[in-house]
């Protein structure tokens, strides 16, 4: 349906045919313009469940994250915030495959689905064949194996941690990357296990770095598992301003390999 | 859970007294309600409908099983006109765990989605895109007839959401009727620091939707427009608006004493109470005598009390026995309950 440029109306009656029985998908036009409609979002498709028992099986479609060019206000990476709220769940796919069947998986799911697909998937990845089976909604994937640093990465952020670790092979180091496909719920034991199997931990995110995902992810660490690290754990987020529109600034506001292999390097010395 | 409400009175006077029944009952069981929280019986706010039962009992006993009716704050008689069971209300204002919302929502914050009626939120003007929603996907089921209700007080159309869902439901020709009630203030904020329009009924021309504008003060006035606009909603003449007008005789909730309140509003026709207007215009017609309404009063109490002696001695909820987990997929739950 072509729908009048109403994002809180769209998600409402979303929430309106879900509870009808209908399975509704809603694609906002950038995940910077669900915030009209994030009102619907966590206070009523968020909370539907909890308080009346009827499910509100409803996908949230959020192209999400830089690219060049876009500037402040179809750049943003809104994860972290939608996470934040009981009732939701959040799905952050890195590859083709994984968007394609975790997008499936998010219509079959009962519950309110917030879909953060990254740009750089439309523009950059290609997928040869669709997969036929697939990993679980809250399992991370270890989408490279190493013995010396964990970098924890999701959405398209994984592919600057995977040059990475093709860069610094080169150097002897062996980077595992950990792409956490769904941050909500999020794949602890997976990032755990890693942190055991290298004792350094460095968690990548595109969006701000105040709360979040990164910071989440330390604070697991942390609690359960400081026994673990055999240094402090790091992190590397977006500056915290507003997303610049000029590409000399996007590049230096936002992670990518060179500023990740810096950290990962300084993290090795630690 | 319905038992009441839909069958069409055959005559004027059976409708009105119908309505009458259920503006009574609900009165009753607001001034119940109001007593058990100055009882510190009840925990949150309480929010009555005094003087806004008969354009809320109006839209309820016009809505059949099947429709969908999305009240708000003060719509307590269309609540049970359109069939929800008073033990409802009782359960989630006294928060038992046998409610609806079983303690985790109270007060006016109930109802039973699947049975076409919706749980407001707080956010106002919200409750309308939803009301839109259900009849989208009740277009996609290629169900016809049904109508979708949703109430709104003249505070509430001054936010973007009563924009956007009466543009959406004007788009998508919806059977919607939506009934905003002027009750002159939004909690304090008098109507002249609300809007700067002559009469809110005229909004709906911007969003090419009919509009009809009612004293809201008046029960037979009320059964006639309201009834009309659910009937032209059905009919498939797309969005109706309704505008009532009357003053709220009580505080936005039980622990404000409306101070605020202008005097001359109380005196003047908007200060009307219905259901005092409502007896006298029975009594005038012939459709009750005094003693018929002595008996209904008589019920309408035993039967408050019966429901609230029931309640008060149910259990409430547990939280070692809740099931702290907001997700219906529980295995996606994150369980921090257990951090």
């Amino acid at each position: 349906m072509d729908a009048p440029i109403s994002e809180d109306a769209i998600v409402g009656a979303a929430i309106g045919a879900a509870i009808e029985g209908m399975r509704p998908i809603v694609e906002m036009q950038f995940a910077d313009f669900s915030t009209p409609g994030f009102n619907q979002i966590i206070n009523h498709a968020a909370t539907l469940y909890w308080r009346t028992q009827v499910p509100c099986p409803i996908t949230i479609r959020l192209p999400s994250g830089g690219t060049s060019g876009s500037g402040p206000f179809h750049s943003q990476s809104m994860e972290a915030i939608y996470a934040h709220y009981p009732g939701l769940i959040v799905m952050t796919p890195a590859t083709v495959e994984d968007a394609y069947s975790m997008l499936l998986e998010a219509v079959a799911i009962d519950d309110p689905v917030i879909f953060c697909e990254h740009k750089y998937l439309y523009y950059h990845l290609k997928a040869d064949k669709l997969p036929t089976e697939a990993m679980p909604v809250g399992k991370a994937r270890i989408a490279r194996a190493g013995r010396d640093l964990t970098i924890v990465a999701y959405s398209a952020m994984v592919h600057e941690a995977l040059a990475v670790a093709e860069e610094l092979a080169g150097e002897g180091t062996e980077i595992e990357v950990v792409d956490l496909r769904s941050i909500k719920p999020l794949d602890t034991d997976t990032v755990m296990a890693s942190v055991a199997r290298t004792g350094r931990l460095l968690c990548v995110g595109e969006a701000w770095p105040w709360g979040g995902v990164t910071a989440e992810v330390i604070a697991r660490v942390a609690t359960e598992g400081f026994g673990l690290l055999d240094a402090p754990p790091q992190r590397l987020n977006a500056k915290d301003t507003p997303i610049p529109y000029h590409p000399n600034l996007w590049t230096a506001h936002r992670p990518t390999a060179r500023s990740i292999a810096a950290a990962a390097r300084n993290l090795l010395r630690m | 859970m319905f038992e009441t409400a839909e069958s069409v009175a055959s005559s004027d006077g059976e409708l009105y007294l119908k309505a009458f029944r259920f503006m009574l009952l609900a009165r009753g069981l607001d001034d119940k309600m109001a007593s058990l929280y100055r009882g510190g019986k009840i925990h949150g706010g309480v929010f009555l409908g005094r003087g806004q039962e008969a354009v809320s009992v109006a839209l309820g006993i016009a809505l059949k099983k099947g429709d969908v009716f999305a009240p708000l704050i003060r719509d307590g008689a269309g609540r049970l006109a359109f069939g929800e069971p008073i033990l409802d209300w009782i359960r989630t204002y006294l928060g038992s765990a046998l409610g609806p919302m079983r303690g985790r929502d109270g007060n006016v914050h109930r109802g039973r989605p699947r049975e076409g009626l919706l749980p407001m939120i707080s956010h106002l003007g919200a409750m309308i895109s939803v009301v839109n929603g259900t009849l989208i996907g009740r277009r996609f089921k290629g169900v016809k007839g049904m109508v979708g209700a949703a109430c709104l007080g003249e505070g509430g159309t001054s936010t973007g959401a009563f924009h956007e869902a009466l543009n959406q439901a004007a788009v998508e020709k919806l059977p919607l009727v939506l009934v905003v009630t002027n009750n002159q203030y939004a909690y304090s904020t008098p109507t002249e620091r609300q809007f700067a329009c002559r009469n809110l009924a005229d909004k709906a021309i911007g969003y090419g939707v009919a509009a009809h504008t009612v004293d809201g003060t008046d029960l037979e006035a009320c059964l006639k427009v309201i009834g009309h606009a659910v009937d032209q909603a059905r009919a498939g003449h797309g969005p109706q608006l309704v505008v009532a007008n009357l003053l709220r005789l009580c505080g936005h909730g039980e622990h404000d004493d409306a101070s605020y309140v202008d005097p001359k509003l109380k005196k003047g026709p908007v200060g009307r109470d219905c259901l005092k207007v409502a007896e006298e215009h029975l009594l005038q017609q012939g459709w009750a005598d005094a003693v018929a309404i002595e008996t209904m009063t008589q019920e309408k109490t035993r039967k408050i009390e019966d429901a609230v002696a029931i309640v008060q001695r149910e259990a409430s909820p547990d939280p070692y026995k809740e099931i702290w987990c907001a997700l219906s997929c529980r295995h996606l739950s994150e369980g921090f309950d257990n951090i």
